[in-house]
Protein backbone atom coordinates (compact mmCIF):
# COMPACT_ATOMS: atom_id res chain seq x y z
CA UNK A 1 0.00 0.00 0.00
CA UNK A 2 1.32 3.37 -0.97
CA UNK A 3 -0.04 6.08 1.30
CA UNK A 4 0.87 9.63 0.49
CA UNK A 5 1.29 12.16 3.27
CA UNK A 6 -1.92 13.79 2.08
CA UNK A 7 -3.88 10.55 2.64
CA UNK A 8 -2.39 9.97 6.05
CA UNK A 9 -3.37 13.49 7.11
CA UNK A 10 -6.94 12.82 5.97
CA UNK A 11 -7.15 9.44 7.71
CA UNK A 12 -5.59 10.54 10.99
CA UNK A 13 -8.61 12.41 12.44
CA UNK A 14 -10.96 9.59 11.42
CA UNK A 15 -8.74 7.07 13.17
CA UNK A 16 -8.65 9.30 16.28
CA UNK A 17 -12.46 9.45 16.42
CA UNK A 18 -12.73 5.68 15.97
CA UNK A 19 -10.17 5.05 18.72
CA UNK A 20 -12.04 7.42 21.04
CA UNK A 21 -15.26 5.45 20.74
CA UNK A 22 -13.35 2.21 21.34
CA UNK A 23 -11.94 3.67 24.54
CA UNK A 24 -15.35 4.94 25.64
CA UNK A 25 -16.99 1.52 25.49
CA UNK A 26 -20.76 1.19 25.63
CA UNK A 27 -22.71 3.41 28.03
CA UNK A 28 -25.84 1.27 28.04
CA UNK A 29 -26.57 -0.49 31.31
CA UNK A 30 -29.54 -2.59 30.24
CA UNK A 31 -28.54 -5.31 27.80
CA UNK A 32 -32.01 -5.60 26.23
CA UNK A 33 -32.46 -1.91 25.63
CA UNK A 34 -31.29 -0.19 22.47
CA UNK A 35 -31.50 3.60 22.54
CA UNK A 36 -31.88 3.99 18.80
CA UNK A 37 -35.09 1.90 18.84
CA UNK A 38 -37.02 4.41 20.97
CA UNK A 39 -38.30 7.97 20.86
CA UNK A 40 -40.08 8.55 24.15
CA UNK A 41 -43.00 10.87 24.78
CA UNK A 42 -45.96 11.19 27.14
CA UNK A 43 -49.68 11.48 26.54
CA UNK A 44 -51.80 13.38 29.06
CA UNK A 45 -55.55 13.00 28.78
CA UNK A 46 -57.02 16.10 30.48
CA UNK A 47 -60.65 14.81 30.72
CA UNK A 48 -59.41 11.81 32.70
CA UNK A 49 -57.43 13.72 35.33
CA UNK A 50 -59.20 13.92 38.72
CA UNK A 51 -56.47 15.88 40.54
CA UNK A 52 -55.76 13.19 43.15
CA UNK A 53 -52.02 13.94 43.24
CA UNK A 54 -50.99 10.27 42.98
CA UNK A 55 -48.51 11.10 40.21
CA UNK A 56 -46.83 13.83 42.26
CA UNK A 57 -46.39 11.58 45.30
CA UNK A 58 -45.24 8.63 43.19
CA UNK A 59 -42.65 10.79 41.45
CA UNK A 60 -41.30 12.12 44.74
CA UNK A 61 -41.02 8.58 46.13
CA UNK A 62 -39.47 7.03 43.04
CA UNK A 63 -36.93 9.78 42.44
CA UNK A 64 -36.25 11.09 45.98
CA UNK A 65 -37.44 14.54 44.94
CA UNK A 66 -36.88 16.95 47.85
CA UNK A 67 -39.94 18.55 49.49
CA UNK A 68 -40.89 21.82 47.85
CA UNK A 69 -39.42 20.81 44.48
CA UNK A 70 -41.35 19.02 41.78
CA UNK A 71 -40.46 16.98 38.73
CA UNK A 72 -44.17 16.79 38.02
CA UNK A 73 -47.05 18.75 39.51
CA UNK A 74 -50.76 19.28 38.89
CA UNK A 75 -52.46 22.63 38.30
CA UNK A 76 -56.16 23.32 38.61
CA UNK A 77 -57.63 25.88 36.25
CA UNK A 78 -60.83 27.79 36.87
CA UNK A 79 -62.01 29.52 33.71
CA UNK A 80 -65.04 31.81 33.76
CA UNK A 81 -66.57 34.11 31.16
CA UNK A 82 -64.83 37.08 32.82
CA UNK A 83 -61.33 35.61 32.93
CA UNK A 84 -60.91 33.59 29.76
CA UNK A 85 -57.44 35.01 29.17
CA UNK A 86 -55.94 34.81 32.65
CA UNK A 87 -57.87 32.18 34.57
CA UNK A 88 -57.36 31.39 38.23
CA UNK A 89 -54.72 28.65 38.57
CA UNK A 90 -53.89 26.88 41.82
CA UNK A 91 -51.43 24.12 42.67
CA UNK A 92 -51.23 23.72 46.47
CA UNK A 93 -47.93 21.91 47.22
CA UNK A 94 -47.88 20.83 43.58
CA UNK A 95 -51.26 19.14 44.02
CA UNK A 96 -49.49 16.47 46.08
CA UNK A 97 -52.36 16.07 48.54
CA UNK A 98 -55.13 16.79 46.06
CA UNK A 99 -57.20 19.96 45.78
CA UNK A 100 -59.82 21.61 47.99
CA UNK A 101 -63.35 20.62 46.98
CA UNK A 102 -65.45 23.19 45.17
CA UNK A 103 -69.20 23.64 44.83
CA UNK A 104 -70.73 23.79 41.37
CA UNK A 105 -70.03 27.34 40.29
CA UNK A 106 -69.98 29.46 37.18
CA UNK A 107 -67.23 28.64 34.73
CA UNK A 108 -65.35 25.41 34.35
CA UNK A 109 -62.64 23.59 36.23
CA UNK A 110 -60.03 21.18 34.93
CA UNK A 111 -56.69 19.74 36.01
CA UNK A 112 -53.47 20.03 34.04
CA UNK A 113 -50.59 17.75 35.08
CA UNK A 114 -47.25 19.32 34.15
CA UNK A 115 -43.82 17.81 33.73
CA UNK A 116 -40.71 18.06 31.56
CA UNK A 117 -41.80 18.08 27.91
CA UNK A 118 -38.66 16.23 26.80
CA UNK A 119 -38.34 18.66 23.90
CA UNK A 120 -36.61 17.51 20.75
CA UNK A 121 -35.15 21.03 20.33
CA UNK A 122 -34.87 21.77 24.03
CA UNK A 123 -33.92 25.30 25.08
CA UNK A 124 -32.42 23.98 28.34
CA UNK A 125 -29.77 21.80 26.70
CA UNK A 126 -28.78 24.58 24.29
CA UNK A 127 -27.77 26.96 27.07
CA UNK A 128 -25.71 24.53 29.15
CA UNK A 129 -22.14 25.84 29.08
CA UNK A 130 -20.48 22.53 29.98
CA UNK A 131 -22.51 19.85 28.20
CA UNK A 132 -24.07 18.55 31.43
CA UNK A 133 -27.57 18.30 30.01
CA UNK A 134 -28.52 16.74 26.72
CA UNK A 135 -31.17 14.99 24.66
CA UNK A 136 -30.29 11.29 24.77
CA UNK A 137 -30.52 9.32 21.50
CA UNK A 138 -33.94 8.00 22.63
CA UNK A 139 -35.40 11.50 23.06
CA UNK A 140 -35.18 11.85 26.85
CA UNK A 141 -33.69 15.08 28.22
CA UNK A 142 -31.27 14.14 30.99
CA UNK A 143 -28.86 15.86 33.39
CA UNK A 144 -25.35 14.55 34.02
CA UNK A 145 -25.20 15.52 37.69
CA UNK A 146 -21.49 14.71 37.96
CA UNK A 147 -20.77 17.28 35.27
CA UNK A 148 -23.28 19.99 36.19
CA UNK A 149 -21.88 23.18 37.75
CA UNK A 150 -25.22 24.32 39.16
CA UNK A 151 -25.15 27.63 37.25
CA UNK A 152 -28.94 27.36 36.70
CA UNK A 153 -28.89 28.74 33.14
CA UNK A 154 -31.09 25.78 32.18
CA UNK A 155 -33.53 26.55 35.01
CA UNK A 156 -34.06 29.98 33.45
CA UNK A 157 -34.12 28.67 29.90
CA UNK A 158 -36.92 26.12 30.37
CA UNK A 159 -40.13 27.81 29.19
CA UNK A 160 -42.20 25.32 31.19
CA UNK A 161 -40.51 25.81 34.57
CA UNK A 162 -39.65 22.13 34.83
CA UNK A 163 -36.13 22.40 36.29
CA UNK A 164 -34.84 23.29 39.72
CA UNK A 165 -31.54 23.32 41.58
CA UNK A 166 -31.41 20.37 43.98
CA UNK A 167 -31.17 21.95 47.45
CA UNK A 168 -28.62 19.38 48.71
CA UNK A 169 -26.67 18.38 45.61
CA UNK A 170 -26.62 21.98 44.27
CA UNK A 171 -26.96 20.76 40.69
CA UNK A 172 -29.78 20.94 38.16
CA UNK A 173 -32.49 18.32 38.61
CA UNK A 174 -35.53 17.43 36.54
CA UNK A 175 -37.83 14.67 35.30
CA UNK A 176 -35.83 11.83 33.72
CA UNK A 177 -39.02 10.25 32.34
CA UNK A 178 -38.06 7.56 34.89
CA UNK A 179 -35.17 6.61 32.63
CA UNK A 180 -34.13 3.89 35.11
CA UNK A 181 -37.58 2.30 34.65
CA UNK A 182 -38.34 2.72 30.96
CA UNK A 183 -34.96 1.19 30.04
CA UNK A 184 -36.03 -1.89 32.03
CA UNK A 185 -39.36 -2.21 30.23
CA UNK A 186 -41.43 -0.63 33.03
CA UNK A 187 -43.59 2.47 32.73
CA UNK A 188 -42.85 5.69 34.63
CA UNK A 189 -43.78 5.99 38.33
CA UNK A 190 -46.42 8.65 37.56
CA UNK A 191 -48.08 6.45 34.93
CA UNK A 192 -47.91 3.42 37.23
CA UNK A 193 -49.63 5.36 40.02
CA UNK A 194 -52.24 7.20 37.93
CA UNK A 195 -55.60 5.57 38.81
CA UNK A 196 -57.50 6.82 35.76
CA UNK A 197 -54.96 6.32 32.97
CA UNK A 198 -54.73 10.09 32.43
CA UNK A 199 -50.99 9.70 31.82
CA UNK A 200 -49.54 7.28 29.35
CA UNK A 201 -45.93 6.76 28.44
CA UNK A 202 -45.57 6.45 24.67
CA UNK A 203 -42.83 5.40 22.31
CA UNK A 204 -43.18 7.21 18.99
CA UNK A 205 -40.74 4.83 17.29
CA UNK A 206 -42.81 1.78 18.20
CA UNK A 207 -45.34 1.31 15.36
CA UNK A 208 -47.61 -0.74 17.68
CA UNK A 209 -47.83 1.94 20.36
CA UNK A 210 -51.48 3.03 20.87
CA UNK A 211 -50.35 6.68 20.73
CA UNK A 212 -50.37 6.64 16.93
CA UNK A 213 -54.08 5.80 16.77
CA UNK A 214 -54.78 8.28 19.58
CA UNK A 215 -53.00 11.17 17.85
CA UNK A 216 -54.95 10.48 14.66
CA UNK A 217 -58.36 10.56 16.30
CA UNK A 218 -58.09 13.21 19.04
CA UNK A 219 -57.58 16.95 19.41
CA UNK A 220 -54.07 16.89 20.77
CA UNK A 221 -51.63 19.73 21.32
CA UNK A 222 -48.41 20.57 23.13
CA UNK A 223 -47.73 23.43 25.53
CA UNK A 224 -46.33 26.68 24.06
CA UNK A 225 -46.11 25.43 20.47
CA UNK A 226 -45.13 28.96 19.39
CA UNK A 227 -41.76 28.45 21.09
CA UNK A 228 -40.86 25.65 18.65
CA UNK A 229 -39.31 23.52 21.38
CA UNK A 230 -40.39 20.24 19.80
CA UNK A 231 -42.24 19.36 23.03
CA UNK A 232 -43.18 15.68 23.28
CA UNK A 233 -45.75 15.76 26.07
CA UNK A 234 -49.05 15.63 24.21
CA UNK A 235 -52.19 16.98 25.87
CA UNK A 236 -55.58 15.71 24.80
CA UNK A 237 -58.45 18.21 24.94
CA UNK A 238 -56.30 21.03 26.30
CA UNK A 239 -58.13 24.30 26.95
CA UNK A 240 -56.82 27.34 25.11
CA UNK A 241 -56.35 29.24 28.38
CA UNK A 242 -53.56 26.91 29.54
CA UNK A 243 -50.15 28.55 29.42
CA UNK B 1 18.64 34.22 3.92
CA UNK B 2 19.04 37.75 5.15
CA UNK B 3 15.34 37.88 6.05
CA UNK B 4 15.77 35.01 8.58
CA UNK B 5 19.07 36.35 9.93
CA UNK B 6 17.59 37.42 13.24
CA UNK B 7 14.73 34.88 13.28
CA UNK B 8 16.07 32.88 16.24
CA UNK B 9 13.68 34.55 18.70
CA UNK B 10 10.76 33.71 16.42
CA UNK B 11 11.65 30.01 16.49
CA UNK B 12 12.03 30.08 20.28
CA UNK B 13 8.58 31.69 20.48
CA UNK B 14 7.12 29.09 18.12
CA UNK B 15 8.67 26.35 20.27
CA UNK B 16 7.02 27.84 23.33
CA UNK B 17 3.69 27.82 21.52
CA UNK B 18 4.15 24.21 20.49
CA UNK B 19 4.98 23.23 24.06
CA UNK B 20 1.89 24.98 25.40
CA UNK B 21 -0.23 23.25 22.76
CA UNK B 22 1.18 19.85 23.70
CA UNK B 23 0.56 20.58 27.37
CA UNK B 24 -3.02 21.49 26.44
CA UNK B 25 -3.47 18.18 24.63
CA UNK B 26 -2.03 16.18 27.54
CA UNK B 27 -4.17 17.96 30.17
CA UNK B 28 -7.23 17.65 27.95
CA UNK B 29 -6.63 13.92 27.60
CA UNK B 30 -6.77 13.45 31.36
CA UNK B 31 -9.48 15.99 32.18
CA UNK B 32 -12.11 15.24 29.53
CA UNK B 33 -14.06 12.04 30.35
CA UNK B 34 -13.50 9.12 27.97
CA UNK B 35 -17.09 8.96 26.73
CA UNK B 36 -17.51 12.73 26.19
CA UNK B 37 -18.63 13.39 22.62
CA UNK B 38 -19.59 9.82 21.78
CA UNK B 39 -23.22 10.78 20.99
CA UNK B 40 -22.96 14.55 21.24
CA UNK B 41 -21.56 17.31 23.40
CA UNK B 42 -21.99 15.39 26.66
CA UNK B 43 -20.66 12.47 28.66
CA UNK B 44 -22.28 9.35 27.18
CA UNK B 45 -21.52 7.32 30.32
CA UNK B 46 -24.03 9.52 32.22
CA UNK B 47 -26.87 7.76 30.36
CA UNK B 48 -25.89 4.40 31.85
CA UNK B 49 -25.45 5.91 35.30
CA UNK B 50 -28.97 7.38 35.23
CA UNK B 51 -30.42 4.10 33.92
CA UNK B 52 -28.79 2.25 36.83
CA UNK B 53 -30.82 4.03 39.56
CA UNK B 54 -32.82 1.59 41.70
CA UNK B 55 -36.59 1.34 41.18
CA UNK B 56 -39.14 1.85 43.98
CA UNK B 57 -42.40 0.96 42.20
CA UNK B 58 -42.32 -2.70 41.21
CA UNK B 59 -44.89 -2.33 38.42
CA UNK B 60 -48.28 -4.08 38.30
CA UNK B 61 -46.90 -7.04 36.36
CA UNK B 62 -44.71 -8.00 39.33
CA UNK B 63 -47.76 -7.86 41.67
CA UNK B 64 -49.98 -9.88 39.35
CA UNK B 65 -47.39 -12.64 39.00
CA UNK B 66 -48.08 -13.73 42.60
CA UNK B 67 -51.43 -12.17 43.60
CA UNK B 68 -53.54 -13.85 40.93
CA UNK B 69 -56.54 -14.14 43.31
CA UNK B 70 -56.71 -10.35 43.77
CA UNK B 71 -56.22 -9.87 40.05
CA UNK B 72 -59.27 -12.07 39.39
CA UNK B 73 -61.43 -9.96 41.72
CA UNK B 74 -60.06 -6.73 40.30
CA UNK B 75 -60.51 -7.43 36.64
CA UNK B 76 -64.24 -8.05 37.06
CA UNK B 77 -64.84 -4.67 38.73
CA UNK B 78 -64.59 -0.95 38.21
CA UNK B 79 -61.01 -0.83 39.47
CA UNK B 80 -59.74 -3.21 36.80
CA UNK B 81 -57.44 -0.57 35.33
CA UNK B 82 -56.20 0.92 38.60
CA UNK B 83 -52.67 -0.40 39.15
CA UNK B 84 -51.92 -2.04 42.50
CA UNK B 85 -49.35 0.53 43.57
CA UNK B 86 -51.71 3.44 42.85
CA UNK B 87 -53.29 2.59 46.24
CA UNK B 88 -50.72 0.37 47.96
CA UNK B 89 -47.74 2.63 47.26
CA UNK B 90 -44.25 1.76 46.06
CA UNK B 91 -43.50 -1.90 46.79
CA UNK B 92 -40.41 -2.90 44.82
CA UNK B 93 -38.79 -3.99 48.14
CA UNK B 94 -41.69 -6.34 48.80
CA UNK B 95 -41.60 -7.70 45.24
CA UNK B 96 -37.88 -8.39 45.56
CA UNK B 97 -38.19 -10.10 48.95
CA UNK B 98 -41.85 -10.95 49.74
CA UNK B 99 -41.01 -12.98 52.85
CA UNK B 100 -39.28 -10.29 54.86
CA UNK B 101 -40.98 -7.09 53.64
CA UNK B 102 -44.67 -6.98 54.60
CA UNK B 103 -46.58 -4.06 53.12
CA UNK B 104 -48.84 -1.97 55.37
CA UNK B 105 -52.49 -2.06 54.32
CA UNK B 106 -53.66 1.40 53.25
CA UNK B 107 -56.26 3.18 55.39
CA UNK B 108 -59.45 3.33 53.32
CA UNK B 109 -60.65 6.41 55.26
CA UNK B 110 -57.82 8.37 53.62
CA UNK B 111 -57.45 6.37 50.45
CA UNK B 112 -60.97 6.32 48.97
CA UNK B 113 -61.74 10.02 49.41
CA UNK B 114 -58.49 11.00 47.74
CA UNK B 115 -60.08 10.09 44.42
CA UNK B 116 -63.79 9.88 45.17
CA UNK B 117 -64.54 12.95 47.34
CA UNK B 118 -67.16 15.12 45.67
CA UNK B 119 -65.84 18.22 43.93
CA UNK B 120 -67.27 20.19 41.02
CA UNK B 121 -63.71 20.48 39.69
CA UNK B 122 -63.58 16.79 38.79
CA UNK B 123 -64.77 15.42 35.45
CA UNK B 124 -68.56 15.00 35.73
CA UNK B 125 -68.53 11.33 34.76
CA UNK B 126 -66.14 10.33 37.54
CA UNK B 127 -67.86 8.56 40.49
CA UNK B 128 -67.91 10.96 43.45
CA UNK B 129 -69.46 10.70 46.88
CA UNK B 130 -69.58 12.16 50.37
CA UNK B 131 -69.27 9.80 53.38
CA UNK B 132 -72.68 8.13 53.73
CA UNK B 133 -72.03 5.85 56.70
CA UNK B 134 -70.05 5.82 59.96
CA UNK B 135 -68.52 2.48 59.01
CA UNK B 136 -65.24 2.41 57.06
CA UNK B 137 -65.71 2.21 53.29
CA UNK B 138 -64.48 -1.38 53.01
CA UNK B 139 -67.30 -2.66 55.27
CA UNK B 140 -69.58 -2.50 52.24
CA UNK B 141 -67.24 -1.87 49.31
CA UNK B 142 -64.46 -4.27 48.40
CA UNK B 143 -61.66 -1.88 47.39
CA UNK B 144 -60.60 -4.27 44.63
CA UNK B 145 -64.11 -4.35 43.14
CA UNK B 146 -66.09 -1.56 44.77
CA UNK B 147 -69.67 -2.11 43.53
CA UNK B 148 -71.87 -3.05 46.55
CA UNK B 149 -73.21 -6.23 44.96
CA UNK B 150 -69.62 -7.43 44.58
CA UNK B 151 -69.45 -7.91 48.40
CA UNK B 152 -67.49 -6.42 51.27
CA UNK B 153 -63.82 -6.53 52.25
CA UNK B 154 -61.67 -9.30 50.90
Amino acid sequence: MNLSRRHILILLPAAAVAWKSVLAGTPEESPNYKMSDHWWSMLIDIPKCIGCGNCVRACQTENDVPDGNFRTWVERYHVTDENMVSPEVISPDGGKEGFPAVEADKGKYFFVPKMCNHCADSPCTQVCPVGATFVAPDGVVLVDQKYCLGCAYCVQACPYGCRYIHPVKKVADKCTLCYHRITKGLTTACCEACPTGARQLADLKNPNDPIHAFLKTHSVQVLKPQMATGAKVYYNDLDGSVR
Amino acid sequence: MSALKDAGHLFRFAGLFLLAFLAFLVIRHFVVPKSFGQYGHYRAAAIGEIAAHPIKFAGHQACEDCHTDIQDIKKAGKHAHVNCEACHGALADHAADPASVTPVKPDTAVLCVRCHATSAAKPAGFPQSTPHSDAPCQTCHNPHSPAIDAGGAK
